[in-house]
């Protein structure tokens, strides 16, 4: 091996998601100066949302994670799954043995709606639910009470509309994604036969992109419908932010009209709703709404509560109101946000330390968003980094702490483990993986012992 | 069902697209940008942020745009799916109206 004059930088990234990955690119393209990326996950898996937060019935979305394998695949990175910042090593250990440290790490809590009844059983976040038929380790215990025939979905964005179709997508369907096999098999077993989608403003406001609305039509036996459609009527003024996204969004929402009364499979619109309680004896048993209406003040359109009521029956309701960012121990936090404080990805006071995804700018934006973002950042740090020599310790002593402070560690050779053993027991079925659910089995799959030419140690 | 890249794109060549595509499917060819249609993911990144506008959604092409749908399948008949941007490089063709003007 040729000795290289200069030591890399090396910079940590914290989180293996999009951001994390589009971060990590930016960071190996740069040659003056080379940089060397160490990425970390609490999971022993990488890939973030991707793989717990995407549709399993957007599989094509998915297959961003091919970039982030070849990215993995660069002689500069290596990868750290199972190491947690706060529960296994701590941000000043960190900033003593790299170069600069990247945070990355999302934003995995949920916005709340504050209302009573928000704890009953059988009211849920959105957040969990996904995480929990997406198999997340973390989730796979959620067990939803899916026995009762309506679920009430809060929240006027893509999210909502994942939850809102994996509780009726037809059940052979499910049967051939990555869908966790307890959540193929409760909803299976679900009772669920009508989704009521509640957005507290109108259908202008509703952050839903155009093609998750089409593809509702899709949907065999699923009978679509807004309540009100009277409301698909309003004109919008010209001065419109985003006005085309809108424009098209009403024309999809129209074209579904009222529903049929009696459709077997119902999702349904219903706009100008704000939940104020949840009620029920012991579990959620209906759920009250303020009616509201529209005012357009500086260009800013607000739900305004009229005082009227109405309560409908509720078995379940999800809230997807949001994501929300959760404080790494040692790190600034603005509680406001629920994101660090930064200038272009620089933290505030912070110590050669930056951001880059939702923990930076907050849950916005689609995957592709956390490229420029990423980028953004990078530019930051390489700039501050100009000229200056790493002081960060050597990929060797690095390895020696990560050894023993987490032996449980799972490296890239590892997750080429849980990968080759998901998409093993995935292929006589024809699905693309079935996932492993708990840490204790990624991490046997890990440790599984491959064929020597396929393993790639990291170091 | 991908995303289209249309004329107001010729000879611009912004590249704003290129930044935020999540799989490096939007390739420059000599006067404008082309998206592979099996490697974009339909994530929609990219339509917003096009300072010309210029990307359309499959399904919402005007129909006088309908036209760069097939320039950007004629235009990958060449080279196929490469996989990515960053590895094909710039190239020097074009496909449909792009390779129609004469200047």
């Amino acid at each position: 091996m040729t000795s290289t004059a200069v030591a890399p930088l090396r910079v940590a990234v914290i989180g293996a998601g999009p951001a994390g990955y589009y971060a990590t690119e930016a960071l190996l393209a740069s040659e003056t100066p080379l940089v060397a990326v160490d990425m970390f996950d609490r999971l022993p898996t990488p890939w973030g949302l991707v793989r717990a937060g995407v549709a399993p019935d957007h599989p094509r979305i998915k297959s961003v994670s091919a970039q982030f394998a070849e990215i993995a695949g660069h002689p500069r990175y290596r990868y750290f799954g199972n190491v947690e910042l706060g529960r296994d090593i701590s941000r000043d250990e960190l900033l003593a043995r790299y170069d600069a440290v990247l945070y990355a790490v999302g934003a995995r809590s949920e916005r709340r709606l504050g209302i009573a009844g928000e704890e009953l059983p059988g009211s849920l976040a959105a957040s969990d639910f996904v995480a929990w038929y997406n198999g997340h380790p973390d989730h796979a215990a959620l067990a939803p009470d899916l026995s009762g025939t309506r679920a009430v979905v809060i929240g006027n964005g893509n999210v909502a509309l994942d939850v809102a179709r994996m509780l009726l997508l037809p059940q052979g369907e499910l049967s051939q994604t990555d869908t966790a096999d307890h959540a193929i098999a409760a909803f299976a077993a679900s009772n669920i036969r009508e989704v009521v989608i509640l957005g507290r403003r109108g259908p202008a406001e509703a952050a839903f992109t155009t093609p998750e609305i089409r593809e509702l039509a899709d949907i065999e036996g699923l009978d679509v419908g807004v309540d009100e459609p009277a409301l698909l009527e309003q004109p919008l003024p010209p001065e419109t932010p985003d006005i085309k996204r809108i424009q098209r969004n009403i024309t999809a929402l129209t074209k579904y009209g009222a529903g049929q009364s009696d459709g077997e499979r119902r999702m349904r619109f219903r706009f100008l709703r704000s939940p104020v309680e949840i009620g029920g004896n012991g579990r959620v048993e209906s759920i009250t709404l303020a009616i509201n209406r529209l005012e357009t003040e500086g260009g800013r359109t607000k739900a305004i509560d009229t005082g009227e009521r109405e309560t409908i029956a509720a078995d379940l309701v999800i809230r997807a109101v949001g994501y929300r960012g959760v404080p790494l121990p040692g790190v600034p936090f603005d509680e406001a946000s629920a994101t660090i404080p930064n200038e272009q990805g620089k933290v505030t006071g912070g110590d050669r330390e930056y951001v880059a995804g939702w923990i930076k700018r907050g849950p916005s934006g689609v995957i592709g968003t956390n490229r420029g973002d990423a980028v953004e950042t990078v530019e930051q740090l390489l700039a501050d980094f100009t000229g200056a020599e790493s002081r960060a310790a050597t990929r060797d002593d690095i390895s020696a702490w990560l050894r023993s402070r987490c032996p449980d560690m799972v490296d890239h050779a590892g997750w080429l483990g849980i990968d080759r053993q998901e998409t093993g027991l995935g292929e006589p079925s024809g699905r693309p993986r079935v996932k492993l659910v708990t840490i204790a089995a990624m991490l046997a799959a890990a440790r599984d012992t491959a064929p020597a030419s396929e393993l790639q140690t990291q170091d | 069902m991908p995303y289209v890249v249309t004329e107001a794109c010729i000879g611009v060549l912004d590249r704003a697209c290129t930044k935020v595509c999540p799989v490096d499917c939007l390739y420059e060819g000599g006067r404008m940008m082309y998206i592979n249609a099996d490697e974009c993911v339909d994530c929609g990144a990219c339509e917003p942020v096009c300072p010309m506008e210029a990307i359309y959604y499959e399904d919402d092409l005007p129909d006088e745009m309908q036209v760069y749908r097939e320039a950007g399948i004629a235009f990958f008949e060449k080279i196929g799916s490469p996989g990515g941007a960053k590895k094909a490089g710039k190239l020097t063709h074009d496909a449909g109206p792009a390779a129609m003007r004469a200047e």
